[in-house]
């Protein structure tokens, strides 16, 4: 569905697959996935545990596990990385990409002060000396909404609860000023108004910088009304791939239906029961033919178990799901309806 | 302004407060020493849970609502930290109790914890920490398996998809199921969950909080459920109390509070809810005041810096819960709404949110 453009994607992920050896035999965490971002978007993924998500963003960051058998393309701005050697290929990463990762606790040193670690990206990368990344430092941790900045500067990670830890992150994230920022679950764990600040603290640098933004997520609150696009993964698969409204209004895989109606919602009475998703997700080291979903999809056919579904993609070419019983699209979401929008692909 | 409620201590006459309740909060107090300087992490909360009632326990980050929770089930560290007031259970004051009697408690009293992860030792077998609590209880080796085995099938799992397993072959959602059964494992008529599906996805959350419902209904089970996500306490909670900076702002019935929050932080709170409606683009940048810092909490109300509403009155005289006309109690000089300041007539004009 790519259109071949004189300009570059910022990032195209093309037929990545990522397999790890277990102890049942290879894991296949990710099969076959292709997606485009283009400059200055936003882009959310959304998932359950094990559908790959966090594989995908680190697969593409050049950190998954050694072991793991990675195999198709991801270019940043045009230029292969893998064609890189590593060391260009990480130096490229770290100064252009940055990452919060999902668990605050594990990811910054306990024994080095957060100031440290917030300037370390900056003086490495952008050769800032001592006073100069200091003082980022200071005013990143101020922009993430740290009280008393200057004196958090000192202090070390244990002195900070979960929710500043991840704006610590956050700041470290920012320091080399990235052209695109991979937020893996960053605001999971915290506080509603804290996501909300933290999420509006993301998409105001995401714009005012005009980088490019992937939040990985498993609540679909979080990418709605924040994102511009929204990529669905499940089994290590991309699912479903479309405009964010699009998706929300008028989702055609059933899996993605699935998960918008197992949501609790503030608006249903106290003990009402939420629909659920029953079975299990799938195995990943011995995946079944067919659609991932196909053993807990209500409206499984035979075809489903069969074969994996290709990749549907709708008429403006703006809207890609695989699943051979999608549902309807919706008035609003009708491709031919939405026509004349295909022309900014 | 409370007359038709017995007054049961001495924390005025907060009508909230029920004399039959399982478990009563009264005016507790927890701060904690860092070298010269004193966190105040809970300042005079009080509240009861009756037999099978949930409550909700919201607010942001350093709010004091895992204290809370630690605070109950006696597991704040002693050292460095300073207790006041008084926690009992089924008429027990459990700041008197001995460590053995601590322990008989725990059987009746549990706690899920935040991360699910690190509360495992990584190194035990997770059947075996399923079964930590009925070990640490003396239980004998036969009652023990049957009670892991029943509380494996209660969260959806059983031996064979756990045995000689460790926790970190496990995902999120199902190391949570597994701390749910080595708690459900002591048979407890109570238990504190912290954050039971902060980390968790949404068909798993599903299925947690709906495990969650069976397991209270089936076992009359009272449970404090401690969570950021107010989508998930609304379904969950019976009541809720809102926290803010140690301090408990508002405190009612769920229906009330979600139908007409009085508190501006709880609507506040209520604003911040990730709203899976795309329609609802967010503009970017309008996040509100920095959280202030907590080692020196403004005079007055604690929310003033970040409220809309503060005036001077807010600056002088720290607000005290008091009843509002939707119902729930408040600690605000200038709660919401504007209208229906009359106190006994419901304001029937506020529509439930559609």
């Amino acid at each position: 569905m790519t259109v071949p453009s004189d300009i570059h994607p910022l990032l195209a992920v093309e037929n990545l697959s990522c397999a790890v050896p277990g102890p049942a035999g290879a894991m296949r965490i990710l099969t076959d996935v292709s997606f485009t971002l283009p400059h200055a978007t936003a882009l959310g993924i959304v998932g359950e545990s094990g559908a790959g998500k966090s594989m995908l963003v680190k697969t593409i960051m050049d950190i998954a596990p050694s072991r793991a058998a990675v195999t198709g393309a991801v270019r940043l701005d045009g230029t292969a990385l893998q064609s890189l050697d590593t060391r260009t290929r990480r130096t490229t990463l770290g100064r252009r990409v940055g990452m919060v990762f999902q668990n605050p606790m594990t990811s910054l040193n306990p024994f080095v002060r957060v100031g440290r670690q917030v300037e370390e990206a900056s003086r490495k990368h952008l050769g800032l000396d001592r006073r100069a990344a200091r003082e980022k430092a200071i005013a990143l941790l101020r922009a993430v909404g740290i009280p008393d900045a200057a004196e958090c500067y000192h202090g070390f990670p244990h002195q900070f609860s979960g929710g500043m830890k991840q704006r610590i992150m956050i700041a470290t994230a920012l320091a080399c000023d990235p052209e695109l920022l991979i937020a893996d679950e960053a605001t999971t764990a915290l506080d509603a108004t804290v996501q909300k600040d933290i999420l509006d603290l993301l998409q105001t640098l995401q714009q005012r910088r005009r980088m490019s933004m992937i939040l990985v997520t498993h609540n679909l609150g979080v990418v709605a009304g924040r994102t511009d696009e929204v990529i669905v993964m499940y089994g290590g698969r991309l699912v479903e791939h479309a405009p964010t409204e699009r998706l929300f209004a008028s989702p055609r895989h059933r899996y993605t239906a699935a998960l918008l109606s197992a949501m609790p919602r503030i608006d249903q009475p106290a003990h009402t029961r939420l629909a659920t998703i029953p079975g299990q997700p799938p195995s990943l080291a011995h995946p079944e033919p067919g659609c991932p979903f196909a053993p807990r999809c209500p409206a499984a056919i035979d075809a489903c178990r069969a074969a994996m579904p290709p990749m549907t993609v709708s008429a403006d070419g703006r809207h890609r799901f695989a699943c051979h019983v999608p549902l309807d699209a919706g008035i609003s979401g009708d491709a031919s309806v939405r026509q004349p929008e295909a022309a900014n692909v | 302004m409370s007359s038709d409620a017995p007054s049961v201590t001495s924390a005025g006459d907060l009508g909230y407060l029920r004399d039959d309740a399982a478990l009563k909060v009264r005016n507790l107090t927890v701060s904690f020493r860092r070298g010269q300087k004193i966190f105040n992490a809970v300042s005079d909360v009080s509240f009861d849970l009756a037999r099978g009632e949930t409550l909700g326990l919201v607010g942001e980050s350093g709010s004091g609502k895992t204290t809370i929770g630690r605070a109950i089930l006696q597991l704040v560290p002693a050292h460095g930290a300073d207790l006041g007031g008084a926690i009992t259970y089924e008429d027990d004051d459990l700041a008197t109790l001995s460590r053995a009697q601590m322990r008989l408690m725990r059987r009746r009293m549990q706690m899920i914890f935040q991360d699910p992860v690190s509360s495992f030792n990584p190194r035990r077998k997770v059947v075996d920490i399923v079964g930590e609590g009925l070990e640490i209880q003396g239980m004998p080796r036969d009652e023990r398996r049957r009670r892991v085995d029943q509380a494996l099938a209660d969260v959806g799992l059983s031996r064979a998809m756990v045995e000689g397993r460790r926790p970190y072959q496990f995902s999120g959602g199902q190391c949570q199921r597994l701390a749910i059964a080595r708690a459900l494992a002591l048979g407890p008529d109570m238990i504190v969950c912290d954050e039971p599906v902060a980390s968790l996805d949404v068909s798993v959350q599903a299925h947690v909080i709906n495990l969650l419902q069976d397991i209270r209904a089936a076992r009359n089970l009272a449970l404090i459920f401690i969570s950021h996500d107010l989508a998930v306490v609304r379904n969950v909670s019976d009541r809720v109390a809102v926290l803010y900076m140690g301090r408990m702002v508002e405190i009612g019935r769920a229906d009330d509070i979600y139908r007409a929050p009085a508190h501006p932080y709880t609507r506040r709170l209520l604003d911040a809810i990730p709203v899976p409606d795309p329609a609802r683009r967010i503009p970017a940048g309008e996040g509100g005041a920095e959280p202030h810092s907590q080692l020196a909490p403004p005079s007055g109300c604690r929310f003033r810096l970040r409220c809309p509403r503060a005036d001077a009155l807010c600056a002088e005289v720290e607000p005290q819960l008091r009843p509002m006309a939707q119902g729930q109690y408040a600690a605000c000089h200038h709660p919401l709404p504007e209208l229906g300041q009359g106190n006994s007539s419901r304001p029937a004009a506020l529509s439930t949110p559609a």
